[in-house]
């Protein structure tokens, strides 16, 4: 049994255990209310019983409304609590260190800014800020952390993040939760929450030839990004320097940032989103670029804005 | 009194006409209700083998007994039958069908035809479903979740989406029956606040099949033309938009949800003021819960998409709305302990069932409560958890007040009595297997157990174990009422009329009742549950 009941492993996890345990005392306290009413009359008004039943007449508007207030007044104040926990659980804090997600049927693929890949594993540091931008290849999967009180569906053709900051280190299960198909059950892994300077050893023993960026940088020129987007042509296609985390003013009047979401729809489909001041000329990459090398030409973008890491 | 029955039996809607012809192309609800009555629980039990089977695999780690296929198929196959061809229909179209016109008053329902046409379009429903479920199989869960079913699923996903599709049009009918017959074919006297509150129940779910129903079909429309044509509705790959899917799936199947649990709670109210032989407390406001039930219950699907990628502003003003669709269920349950106050209650089967019902739906609702706060369900949804929740709801609630009712209004169907002493065993045992089965699934879920897995992390399999167990007792409790019910057929005592002495019209004809219901339609002249009854022998009806 002592094992069953471990805290929550993340900083989130330890706000949102505290509020499981709130309903689970609520709920007890109410079913020994209605168990024991339900037992107390059905045994004092059996049928066998000579109980003096006394007048039948009751005053059932003052209980009405009484139990539906009471109801009422615990049923908001739990919202209050929940919805105040998931707004902070939902926007990532500044500074955190982004990971990449690919999940696709059945294993979850990670990529570390430096270029550092690995499968059904991720590797972290504890006591830090972990933002996941997330995407499927195929169909709809969920990366759940048990551990962390965390999960968020992965899903094909768009960005999902997915923060959290691990408070021990150890291994911890990664599991996929949304059914996903024939090998559904066998889409888990682990996540190893290493010590700083673990994390810093593990990062240098697994150091591959280039970073995430300087493959973005060849595949840039690969798929002839750089034909418009490069040096002197800029007339037909903006500037890509400084473009990442900045305001972009859209020809449709609206204003976005120029996050990966932004970054990656514009490759996907450029009229969707058009910058003012463009003919809509570049053709559309659906489905000519892997979700991988989409991670990589935005890590490539983001580091020619070497100022404005966060958006 | 038996000599005399030998010789002048009335002729009663059992004994009018013995071919098959008269049975399969009869327009008597009565019938048509065994028909119905007799399919589901064909489905019932084919539903529950597959279960049977996913509880015996997952008594190892490493899945005891079957391939992740074909563990894949058989959830499938246990979600889709269990759902739309058990817990949809089963008290709406078995005892309502064939209490529904006994207890306003009526001689039938209102469109005597389109009643047994909807069981013809379950039926032809039905076995396109098991075509697909058997030969070939399906492997996307009962929740067709797109683009898995539609563009990387094998399997006759088309054909399943069919069955369903078909059935659908059954369940539209059986609502617009119930609520025009409950407008139109009330009984002199029988006013709407004077009804018995299975019927508000009733009418609630009438409403909800009624509206909800379409936009099923809508969906299943889409999904097919997805899969077979590659017209882009949902695949992001084909220019769709996967969360469309689960908006509309959830749109309906939320509402159906309640299509599930509202006629059970009707039967509840019934069985509590019977074998309390009081008034029921609180009638217009169990009335009104099921009505607000039924209304809010159409805009608190997203709670089902918390972690799906809604947004955050969709997703706050789904928990609010989830909490407040609970507060009707509370006034349910308050009311119905209100009744017990100060009642005469015996302890029949039927009212063992009911009793299990209000602690077991308690337990469901409660648990509830932590998926409708948002962050919690972050944790637990897609887990064990959730997969106990939904059966505290469905089957500790949902299939104990079938049970009940089935029990409750048994001597009325079949003119016999049940051996008591067994029905109580069954109830009894129901109870207990059904919490070891469950119970255990939340600890799962709180521990971070994923649903739909065929195999499993060592550290969960005690609480398997448990469960399995637990599921042993739950099938063996399920196959009694099986056996003594079928026994009591022939073997059965002889029913008299009113054998709880009951109010409410439908005790007020012989049991079981003439073809035409009443011989003279009668008047009503007072409120329902008018405890205790006139000690009037109503026997000459």
């Amino acid at each position: 049994m002592s094992g069953w009941f471990v805290p929550a492993a993340s900083s989130s996890g330890i706000e949102v255990d505290h509020l499981f345990w709130a309903l689970l005392a609520i709920s007890t306290a109410v079913m020994a209310l209605v168990f024991g009413l339900m037992a107390l009359y059905v045994v004092r008004y059996r049928a066998g019983s000579p109980i003096d039943r006394g007048s039948l007449a009751e005053k059932s508007w003052v209980f009405e409304i009484a139990w539906t207030s009471a109801t009422l007044l615990v049923f908001l104040g739990l919202f209050v609590w929940g919805a105040d926990l998931y707004v902070r659980l939902y926007q990532p804090p500044g500074g955190a260190l982004k990971l990449n997600v690919v999940g696709k049927q059945w294993m979850w693929k990670i990529e570390h800014p430096a270029g550092q890949r690995e499968i059904n594993a991720l590797h972290i540091p504890v006591d830090t800020p972990i933002e996941l931008i997330m995407t499927s290849e195929d169909v709809i999967h969920d990366f759940a952390i048990p551990a962390f009180r965390v999960k968020h569906d992965v899903l094909p053709g768009r960005y999902e993040t997915l923060w959290f900051q691990a408070t021990r280190t150890g291994d911890f299960h990664l599991f996929c939760t949304q059914f996903c198909g024939t090998d559904h059950a066998a889409m888990i892994g682990e996540v190893d929450v290493m010590t700083q300077p673990d994390y810093q050893h593990w990062l240098d023993a697994e150091a591959p030839a280039e970073t995430l960026a300087a493959a973005g940088a060849e595949l840039f020129r690969r798929y002839g990004c750089s034909g418009c987007h490069e040096g002197g042509s800029t007339a037909k296609a903006p500037v890509l320097d400084g473009l990442y985390g900045s305001p972009v003013p859209l020809e449709d009047g609206r204003m976005v940032t120029a996050d990966d979401r932004y970054l990656r729809d514009a490759i996907i489909q450029p009229d969707g989103e058009r910058v003012a001041g463009f003919a809509p000329l570049m053709p559309s990459y659906a489905g000519q670029i892997g979700e991988e090398d989409l991670f990589e030409l935005i890590a490539y973008l983001k580091s020619r804005a070497p100022a404005k890491e966060q958006p | 009194m038996s000599a005399e029955r030998l010789v002048a039996e009335p002729v009663n809607y059992l004994t009018d006409g013995w071919t098959i012809r008269s049975w399969l192309l009869t327009h008597d609800h009565k019938r048509i209700g065994l028909l119905y009555l007799a399919s589901i629980t064909g489905f019932f039990f084919l539903g529950g083998a597959a279960a049977a089977l996913i509880r015996f695999n997952l008594l190892t780690p490493e899945g005891a007994l079957v391939s992740a296929e074909t563990y894949n198929r058989l959830f499938t196959m246990h979600g889709i039958i269990m759902v739309w061809f058990f817990l949809v229909p089963a008290v709406p179209v078995t005892l309502g069908n064939f209490i529904v016109p006994l207890m306003i008053g009526a001689r039938d329902l209102a469109f005597p035809r389109l009643n047994l046409f909807s069981w013809y379009l379950f039926m032809i429903g039905g076995l396109v479903a098991l075509y697909a479920l058997f030969f070939g199989g399906v492997d996307t869960g009962w929740t067709l979740y797109t683009p898995l079913s539609t563009s990387y699923a094998k399997g006759h996903v088309v054909a399943a989406v069919v069955g369903i599709f078909i059935s659908g049009f059954s369940s539209i009918a059986t609502g617009l029956n119930f609520m025009i017959t409950i407008h139109r074919l009330r009984a002199p006297g029988m006013t709407w606040f004077r009804m018995p509150l299975f019927l508000w129940s009733l009418y609630a779910t009438s409403v909800i099949m009624v509206l909800a129903t379409p936009v099923l079909a809508m969906t299943l429309i889409l999904l097919s033309l997805e899969r077979l044509f590659g017209i882009g509705i949902f695949d992001p790959a084909l220019g769709g938009d996967p969360l469309l899917f689960q908006h509309l799936f959830w749109f309906y199947s939320h509402p159906a949800v309640y299509i599930m649990i509202l006629p059970g709670m009707g039967v509840v109210s019934e069985i509590v003021t019977t074998f309390a032989r009081k008034k029921v407390f609180g009638y217009k406001f169990i009335a009104w819960a099921s009505i607000a039930i039924a209304v809010i219950g159409f805009f608190v699907w997203g709670h089902h998409m918390f972690v799906a990628g809604q947004s955050l502003y969709a997703s706050l003003v789904f928990s609010i709305l989830s909490y407040l669709v609970a507060v009707p269920s509370a006034i349910k349950v308050f009311n119905w302990l209100g009744t017990l106050h100060k009642g005469t209650i015996r302890f029949d089967a039927p009212m063992l069932y009911a009793l299990g019902f209000i602690g077991l739906f308690t337990i469901g609702g409660l648990t509830g409560l932590f998926l409708a706060s948002l962050v919690v369900d972050v944790h637990v949804t897609q887990t064990y958890f959730i997969v106990a929740h939904f059966h505290y709801i469905m089957v500790g609630g949902m299939v104990s007040a079938f049970f009940g009712g089935l029990h409750y209004w048994w001597p009325k169907i079949t003119g016999r009595i049940y051996p008591e002493m067994w029905g109580r065993v069954a109830a009894i045992l129901i109870f207990f297997g059904f919490n070891l089965t469950f119970f255990p699934q939340f600890i799962l879920g709180y521990l971070g157990m994923p649903r739909r897995y065929h195999s499993y992390a060592p550290e969960f399999q005690i609480l398997n174990i448990l469960s399995t167990a637990g599921s042993t007792i739950l099938a063996a409790a399920y196959l009694l009422p099986l056996g003594y019910l079928t026994w009591s057929l022939v073997w059965g005592e002889r029913a008299p009329a009113n054998p709880w002495r009951a109010t409410g019209l439908e005790w007020r004809t012989p049991s079981p009742p003439p073809t035409e219901n009443f011989a003279e339609i009668p008047t009503v002249t007072e409120e329902a549950y008018n405890y205790p009854p006139p000690e009037v022998a109503q026997q000459h009806g």
